[in-house]
């Protein structure tokens, strides 16, 4: 019975030094895996304005945002409609047209792939647009619509609409 | 110390000295020395000192370019055309490193074939195995992330659609990738720190390898015949025969990358690396290193983002547990005349998923890619374990020296089985 508390007093000091030793440990390493993650100049990447005048309709171009790919794209009636017919319920990633552009013609979008992160085809003329007359990808064969939602393929969602706003009509605030 | 050790006597004054201070000299003659090999041990036996070598070479070539190498994605992809045109030899360092590392996943792989026709996985030596399935694991990361270093579009490309994996994984996947990047996409972050790591992991397969090669060391090497060593008539010292033996591997191995490096220097690699990274233009076809494209087609048969980066990544951890799938307690598939054509079936199945992994992951390719992809794991989950409990082996000899009695003198030795012919027993009083 005498050895008991003295057990006992053991014990506490030796588990109080291995949590003090395991608390030190892990506040060690934290700088070391914090260093890892965006530095604070990178966080800073700013906005892109863009002039859209020149931009014809049916025509698409790509500008660079944070070491992004962003697709501008001034579309058709006819690309309009079919965007706008699709039933968002059928959808993999289900979203209405509407909630995707700010003014219908304008459609506005991240030109990276929501699958692996390739830059999707359909910017040029001469590119494949897939199925549905959009983008399609040619990495792992993802096909978008004219909304940039995802209809085939192996990506989970549609094409991210990045924040932007109209500061005129002739010019666009990305980021 | 123990007082009482007893201290190995060389002839030599200066390893005596060494010896008694540090017992390497003693350590090295038991390991390398005296070490008794399996005397039926064929070529195949000779894969793990070449990929040893090969390791060395990497790492010898490896620290050269780096002296000439620039980390920054302005500078990276004309380093690496400088180091072909105007470093002295420069273009020869490079040669020998990239296509080392295809030479090098040609050797582990033979040599992982080895292991599993003839059971080399089996008791004793799983942990043996499972070494050896984590130096192949870190020898893709290794190898991914040095095919970043030339910043080419292949190397962009590569590097944004494998770090792109990690953002399936639920909830903490685009956060990881994140942090995994140090940017929201491939840049320079990424870049720099690839190549701190790449420079850094090749040591680690080095220290992963001492322990590779020490695991094998306790029990001894398996053989062709799956049995172990019974008497010394079964086994040769490793010096001189296996290094000899090795040896002579080593200099066919070295007329064939020899072949390569200067006849052939880019028939393992892809066009488009000779393009300098675009983030806004991806290559119409992204093709992984072949070594690679086994997994790579495993990852494009599933029509589901987590799906197949799960069934990617599983098919490696698989490996891991295959001394435990597999209930059979003969080694060899010399001696399973069941498993043997399955197990060789796994072997034609996987350079298929190779084939198409390369390829467009569409039509026949795709079909070819998931009847593949079925087999794999079939055979590691319901073949293996199936065939083991329905087959019947084969009489395994009751010896080494025993295979020999009955292959080679099947008269002279009396025939009687167990018993070495006397004309094997003198060549194997070494």
């Amino acid at each position: 019975m005498a050895k008991k508390p003295k057990n006992k007093r053991r014990d506490f000091l030796q588990l109080s030094t291995v949590t003090l030793g395991a608390v030190g440990t892990a506040a060690f390493i934290w700088p070391f895996l914090k260093s890892m993650s965006p530095a604070e100049d990178t966080l800073a990447a700013g906005s892109t304005e863009v002039d859209i005048s020149a931009i014809e309709e049916g025509q698409s171009i790509t500008i660079k945002w944070r070491g992004k790919p962003v697709f501008i794209k001034k579309r058709t009636k006819d690309e309009i409609n079919a965007a706008k017919m699709v039933q968002a319920s059928d959808l993999r990633d289900p979203q209405d047209d509407a909630d995707r552009v700010q003014k219908e013609e304008w459609l506005v979008l991240v030109g990276v792939c929501t699958h692996l992160g390739c830059v999707p085809l359909g910017q040029k003329v001469s590119d494949m647009k897939g199925e549905y007359d959009g983008w399609y990808c040619p990495c792992h064969g993802s096909h978008y619509d004219t909304s940039g939602r995802i209809r085939k393929g192996p990506a989970p969602k549609n094409l991210d609409v990045p924040p932007y706003t109209f500061l005129n009509d002739n010019t666009i605030k990305i980021g | 110390m123990d007082k009482n050790r007893k201290v190995h006597q060389f002839k030599n004054p200066v390893l005596n000295w060494i010896e008694f201070r540090l017992p390497i000299i003693s350590y090295f003659k038991k390991e390398y020395g005296d070490y008794p090999m399996p005397k039926n041990c064929n070529y195949f036996w000779s894969f793990g000192a070449l990929a040893t070598i090969t390791l060395v070479t990497m790492i010898v070539s490896g620290i050269f370019l780096a002296m000439n190498y620039t980390p920054h994605t302005d500078m990276a992809f004309d380093s690496v055309e400088r180091i072909m045109r105007d470093v002295n030899y420069g273009w020869l360092m490079r040669y020998i490193h990239s296509n080392g590392a295809a030479f090098f996943f040609i050797i582990v792989y033979i040599h992982i074939v080895r292991a599993m026709y003839f059971g080399s996985y089996k008791y004793p030596r799983e942990l043996n195995w499972i070494l050896g399935v984590f130096i192949f694991l870190l020898m893709m990361a290794t190898s991914f992330l040095g095919y970043t270093l030339p910043w080419g579009q292949m190397s962009y490309w590569g590097a944004t659609v494998i770090t792109n994996l990690f953002s399936a994984i639920p909830f903490i996947g685009e956060g990881l990738k994140t942090w995994l990047l140090g940017d929201y996409n491939v840049g320079n972050a990424t870049l720099n720190r690839f190549f701190a790591l790449h420079y850094v992991l090749p040591f680690v397969i080095f220290g992963v390898v001492g322990l590779h090669v020490a695991a094998v060391h306790v029990h001894g090497s398996n053989n062709p015949d799956g049995i172990d060593i019974k008497t010394n008539n079964d086994s040769v010292n490793f010096f001189p025969y296996m290094l000899i033996k090795d040896t002579v591997a080593m200099c066919a191995f070295g007329v064939a990358i020899s072949a390569v490096i200067f006849f052939g220097p880019n028939l393992m690699a892809e066009v488009d690396n000779y393009i300098p990274a675009d983030p806004l233009v991806t290559p119409a076809h992204i093709v992984p290193n072949w070594y690679l494209a086994p997994f790579y087609a495993i990852l494009r048969a599933v029509p589901d983002k987590l799906g197949g980066v799960l069934l990617m990544f599983g098919a490696i951890v698989i490996l891991f547990v295959l001394p435990w799938l597999d209930r059979s307690k003969v080694r060899s598939c010399n001696y399973r005349p069941i498993y043997r054509w399955f197990m060789m079936g796994f072997f034609v199945n996987f350079f298929a998923l190779g084939y198409v992994g390369m390829l467009p992951a569409e039509g026949l390719y795709l079909l070819i890619a998931r009847v593949g992809l079925l087999y794999y794991f079939g055979f590691f989950f319901i073949i293996t374990p199936f065939v083991g409990w329905i087959e019947k082996p084969s009489k395994l000899p009751l010896s080494i020296s025993d295979v020999y009695a009955k292959n080679i003198a099947p008269n002279i030795g009396g025939g009687e089985k167990g018993i070495p012919s006397p004309a094997m027993q003198k060549d194997t009083n070494l």
